[in-house]
């Protein structure tokens, strides 16, 4: 039987539809149409479908979505749309933006800067991995970042451009990271 | 010099992949849309004795079921021998036999449920080198060895002749080399969205990497003309070659076609690993012969290709491997002799450099081991037998550009191997009497 479910999405309250045995992931992308997170293999393996939960990432194919009721929950749809929506900045500046013109995420920034995307499709999930990551561990070393995104399959192999746009991302090559922000809240 | 080569390009995609706004086939979603899931066999192999789907079509919010029955052409893929809903006969575990369009995934699954299907499990063979014997079971009714050019057994390379590089040679060296099976797994799985539009033509988004190959073979099955079937490409998320072959694109096109309403298809995970088309085995045979200054004299060479059920693009595979097995090296007296077998299993799709790589696996190891028969560096017989621009390769063809040495000797520089001094002054370039004595 289906229920209504309240919770935060990106910083805003978001209320639909879920059935009691529905995952949080076919939640956001049937009952909310946010396509962001991506279903790979439905069973917590592969993390195409990271979000961050209360601060942690999560695979939102193993959370039941009536279980986040009056919790906080960001997708990379926040990053740009959320926390940091605004006018675009003037002048010339040579930091890229997102497709509606608002700046984007440092690790989103490095990602794209080093070419670490392929096809693209552990993309969204690689993000989320990564700034829940950075959220607590803004200076981490190389080997603490691989066994942050060891739960992120990429099928075309770009794990090493990876690893060196988030070390990027955490030493400001881009911008600084920002606050932690109401992620964790 | 260079506009982009040592300098950071950004991808044209690039910003919609890292806010996650890039649109796949898994992300299209339309007003209507039903879910489609299929009845697999599964046995290797069956004879399915009947089946009744009368149940299934009058379950709750089902739209559509189809069998064979419900097909205009049952047959698809490049060689078109592949049944998109099975026959009498199913030739593998998963082979797709009825499909249903329901208003969501409890109402298809529960569809699937009301099937009846009687099947006779029959003997499969899965083994290749079981399938070519006398009086295996038989994968299909023409038998399980592909017929080159309809007659022959093997595909056949024959340069100079073997029996005189045999003599000429100091040793004999024999490799049997095996390859299995190998899932492309792209994280996105195949998924397809279907729908008739307006004016009438069925258009579907497609996952597929060759999308007028998919459009000219399922006009083939929809009996459509081309003005009539409209394919939506884009980005994938991962292909690898698997996307070369068709997976849910003809089943969800028919469904649009019966239900007229959009059908989305998309293959679970398991469905995926388990039933879609991979790289499938090889097994390779290799008998050189070599004289102690490292010339290979003679080679033969018997490949066994393990194709699955039906061709696919196993025959292709087959081509590329037979062409090239030989390797970067002058061999005078060859030859290659290729079988291609059909077994019980998933049929044999492209993935990255089908057919080549899983050959050349089978060569360098040999090479490695002819260097080591006569005493020299694996480094060394790659030189001593390296084509030079100008020479025939093993099919005939002249070789207008060759770059192996040039690449031995960077690959010596990089991984820090001192080369002897004559190879460093050595090159591609046509071999004259003067330069690269003893060949």
């Amino acid at each position: 039987m289906s229920q209504i479910l309240r919770f935060h999405l990106n910083g805003n309250p978001a209320e639909v539809m879920a059935g009691e045995a529905e995952t949080l992931l076919d939640t956001l992308r049937e009952g909310l149409g946010l396509t962001s997170p991506k279903c790979g293999c439905n069973r917590g393996d592969c993390g195409a479908c990271t979000v961050i939960l209360n601060g942690n990432a999560v695979k939102s194919c193993t959370v039941l979505a009536l279980t986040v009721e009056g919790k906080s929950v960001w997708t990379v749809d926040g990053l740009v749309d959320g926390e940091r929506a605004g006018e675009p900045e003037g002048g010339e500046s040579p930091a890229p933006r997102s497709l509606s013109g608002h700046k984007l995420h440092p690790v989103q920034t490095a990602f794209h800067e080093y070419g670490a995307p392929q096809c693209g499709y552990c993309t969204p999930g690689m993000v989320m991995a990564a700034v829940a990551f950075l959220d607590r561990n803004p200076s981490p070393t190389e080997e603490e970042v691989k066994d942050a995104l060891s739960g992120n399959l990429c099928r075309c192999g770009g794990y090493k451009k990876y690893v060196q746009a988030v070390m990027a991302a955490a030493r400001g090559e881009f911008d600084p990271l920002p606050e932690r922000s109401g992620r964790n809240v | 010099m260079y506009n982009s080569v040592g300098k950071r390009v950004p991808r044209y995609d690039g910003i919609g992949h890292v806010t996650g706004r890039t649109q796949y086939v898994s992300d299209v979603k339309m007003p209507g849309m039903l879910v489609c899931k299929t009845l697999r066999c599964p046995y290797h192999k069956a004879r399915i004795r009947s089946i009744d789907v009368s149940e299934a079509r009058t379950s709750p919010g089902v739209y559509a079921v189809i069998t064979k029955d419900d097909v205009p052409h049952n047959l698809f893929a490049m060689v078109p021998d592949h049944h998109v809903l099975a026959e009498e006969i199913t030739r593998y575990r998963g082979q797709n036999i009825a499909a249903v369009a329901a208003a969501s995934r409890d109402a298809a699954l529960d569809a699937l449920a009301r099937i009846r299907i009687e099947y006779e499990e029959l003997e499969p063979v899965i083994d290749p080198e079981e399938a070519i014997k006398d009086g295996a079971p038989q994968v299909r009714p023409e038998g399980n060895n592909h017929l080159f050019d309809g007659n022959s057994l093997t595909r056949r390379i024959r340069r100079g002749n073997v029996e005189e590089g045999f003599r000429e040679a100091d040793f004999i060296v024999e490799g049997r080399y095996t390859t299995p099976s190998q899932e492309h797994a792209p994280l996105e799985t195949c998924c397809t969205v279907a729908y008739v539009d307006a004016p009438g033509r069925l258009v579907i988004h497609s996952k597929a990497q060759g999308l007028y190959f998919a459009q000219g073979d399922l006009a083939n099955v929809f009996q459509l003309p081309l003005n009539r079937l409209k394919f939506i490409g884009g980005t994938i998320g991962g292909g690898f070659g698997g996307m070369n072959s068709i997976h849910t694109d003809h089943i969800a096109g028919l469904l649009a076609l019966a239900t007229g309403r959009p059908v989305r298809f998309a293959l679970t995970r398991e469905e995926e690993m388990l039933f879609s088309t991979i790289r499938t085995p090889w097994i390779f045979r290799i008998r050189d012969g070599i004289r102690r200054d490292g010339v290979i004299t003679a080679r033969q060479v018997s490949v066994l290709h393990d194709c699955g059920a039906y061709t696919e693009l196993g025959l292709y595979a087959v081509e590329k491997n037979a062409n090239l097995i030989a390797g970067a090296n002058l061999i005078r007296n060859l030859e290659v002799d290729s079988r291609m077998v059909y077994t019980n299993k998933m049929p044999s799709g492209s993935m990255r450099g089908f057919g080549v790589n899983v050959g050349q696996y089978a060569e360098q190891v040999q090479l490695d081991r002819l260097a080591h028969t006569v005493g020299i560096s694996p480094m060394e017989i790659r030189f001593i037998n390296a084509f030079h621009t100008g020479d025939k390769n093993h099919t005939g063809n002249e070789l207008a550009s060759v770059s192996t040495i040039e690449t031995l000797q960077k690959v010596a520089a990089m991984s820090g191997q001192t080369l002897p001094e004559k190879y460093l002054a050595w090159s591609s370039a046509p071999l004259s009497p003067n330069t690269n004595s003893g060949k």
